[in-house]
């Protein structure tokens, strides 16, 4: 019997979303869905293997060939550059990597800019760009709380509505990146597995093009 | 007993295999030191892996480095000598950053250079030995090539502040919707920018992948003549590698490497079982040229750290586990060690059962029994 594909999916609402894109496309697991403490999800018939894991960590399940393909954001992959392919935007969870700050935030352009964020590879290199010197602030969560509590001036981070700003007096000011899920593959697995990475590429083509 | 395989499958075993296999086709040994004067590296940072060098000064005030690279201390050796073609190899340890653990790391290196006048031959010799070193590594490797000529002569007319590395990158990447995005960021017309994603999008055997690009390209494109060219000379190439137990030559015009460094035919080997490449090497006249050389080259490296994900663990750590006790005389557990090593079989001796031990059988001596 042919090896199955083993595909890492993101935990959370994305994740669910992605897997409902490749059960359309003909590889189903009815089983992941469901409401139970296993971490590996099997079906055979179709060849594949699903396991939630955390967001963040798709990329290196993929890329330390744990996983053959997986789902991922861009923000990730822009943060950590794994050595990946990225095969297919898939359009869903769409939103952005901004820079945000108080309303009434003005850059005082003689001072050290004081970032606060989750990306601070993308955020050095999104002000290296501009030449501008930064002080970054790494939190791993809460990011709007710091340029209210005056830890930082600005925040770059994820905005998808930006309810969560204006509901706190932040506004998001400039757009660093658009961010979306993407599929990536094991360079390795790409060269043993590329029929069945192939058709679960097509089958995923298939179900982006039909959304457009 | 382990098998003729795991032995082979060792990082020992494949050292000596690839030696042997380099030397039959007339490359000597290149044996160099630990360390080369920093410049050499400062000068030339785009062509290392990672460009993180652990640096000392030396007695004489010198800035030193542990070798992260091997091919540039090669290069730098090389004498040009008209009409000679100089083949090398080596197995050396370099230093640099772990692409994964970002963490400097002792890497084993393999690899052989070909340097010198070389003819379409010596390519063909170099990709040859490049698809029968996966063989000797793994049953099961993949041998992917490409050549740099397509991507050059696509990419040659960017906007002026474009950034070339990112539209690389996206390419290597197999990632069509940012190769497109770029394209259209830095002015390459849309027509060209689809022929970029078509050509570096497809995968596959050499003899059905490299008709259907070639049938690709339209004749009335200015780059047509330099894009033929490319492909023809990686057809004539990759024509002569195939064949190789195990090994599956496929085209993948996505792979690229620094262009100020590299030209030509470029490749990259996977073998079953790891998940990166253990195999890298192209043609790179153009660091020759960098470094004041006349002379072509080319070459690869063989990654052996990785090697060892291959080896398979046996089902015993020994097959006799000898428990002699405290007065058992040390002449009788010497001569019941040798018997059993003369067998063949692999003993340890212990006072007790160790917890997590795996052993076939246990033999228990003491002083009474005698033997």
């Amino acid at each position: 019997m042919a090896e199955l594909l083993q595909i890492a999916l993101p935990k959370g609402r994305l994740g669910e979303k992605v897997y409902r894109m490749f059960a359309a496309a003909g590889f189903e697991c009815p089983e992941a869905l469901e409401d139970t403490r296993k971490l590996i999800f099997e079906n055979p018939a179709a060849g594949v293997c699903y396991f939630w894991v955390k967001p963040s960590d798709v990329a290196i399940y993929v890329e330390r060939g744990a996983a053959d393909i997986g789902v991922v954001g861009k923000d990730v992959l822009m943060e950590y550059r794994p050595e990946v392919f990225e095969l297919l935007d898939l359009k869903t969870g769409v939103c952005r990597l901004a820079v945000a700050g108080k309303k009434d935030f003005r850059d005082y352009t003689g001072h050290t800019l004081r970032v606060a964020t989750k990306f601070p590879n993308i955020t050095m290199e999104y002000y290296r760009q501009k030449c501008r010197d930064i002080d970054i602030i790494k939190l791993n969560g809460s990011i709007e709380l710091a340029p209210i509590l005056g830890l930082s001036d600005v925040i770059l981070d994820i905005v998808e509505t930006g309810k969560t700003l204006y509901e706190n007096n932040l506004e998001p000011f400039e757009t660093v990146a658009p961010v979306s899920a993407r599929l990536v593959a094991n360079c390795a697995a790409y060269q043993f597995k590329y029929q069945a990475i192939s058709r679960v590429l097509s089958g995923l083509r298939e179900q982006v093009e039909a959304v457009k | 007993m382990e098998s003729d395989n795991a032995i082979r499958r060792g990082e020992e075993g494949i050292l000596s295999r690839l030696r042997e296999l380099y030397r039959m086709y007339g490359y000597a040994c290149f044996k160099m030191s630990k360390f080369e004067e920093y410049d050499l590296y400062g000068q030339n940072k785009e062509f290392l892996v990672s460009d993180s060098v652990i640096t000392f000064t030396d007695t004489n005030g010198k800035l030193m480095a542990l070798k992260p690279d091997v091919t540039l201390s090669i290069v730098k050796n090389t004498v040009d000598v008209p009409g000679l073609v100089q083949r090398l190899y080596y197995n050396e340890n370099v230093y640099r950053i772990s692409d994964r653990t970002h963490q400097y790391k002792e890497i084993l290196q393999a690899g052989l250079e070909c340097i010198g006048d070389l003819g379409a031959y010596n390519l063909c010799e170099v990709l040859r030995l490049a698809a029968r070193s996966l063989a000797v590594i793994a049953e099961e490797s993949v041998l992917t090539v490409s050549h740099l000529g397509v991507i050059s002569a696509l990419t040659a007319d960017l906007k002026p502040g474009a950034d070339r590395m990112a539209l690389l990158r996206c390419i290597q990447g197999k990632n069509p919707h940012g190769v497109r995005e770029l394209c259209t960021q830095y002015g390459v017309p849309e027509g060209e920018a689809g022929l970029l994603v078509a050509l570096t999008s497809a995968y596959g055997e050499a003899e059905t992948v490299l008709p259907a690009l070639r049938a690709a390209v339209p004749a009335d494109l200015p780059q047509a003549a330099s894009l033929t060219a490319a492909l023809g000379e990686l057809e004539a190439t990759v024509a002569l590698c195939g064949g190789i137990p195990g090994v599956r030559v496929c085209v993948d015009l996505s792979l690229t490497g620094d262009m100020n460094y590299y030209n030509g035919l470029i490749f990259r080997g996977y073998v079953k079982g790891i998940p990166a490449s253990v195999l890298s090497g192209g043609q790179y006249d153009r660091l020759m040229a960098k470094m004041g050389k006349r002379s072509r080259a080319v070459g690869f490296a063989v990654y052996l750290d990785l090697l060892e994900r291959l080896e398979k663990e046996g089902d015993f750590d020994v097959d006799v586990l000898l428990i002699s006790e405290p007065d058992t005389p040390a002449s009788l557990v010497a001569d019941r060690v040798e018997a059993l090593v003369e067998q063949g079989l692999r003993v340890a001796v212990q006072s007790s059962v160790p917890e997590r031990l795996r052993y076939r059988r246990v033999e228990t001596l003491t002083g009474k029994e005698g033997g």
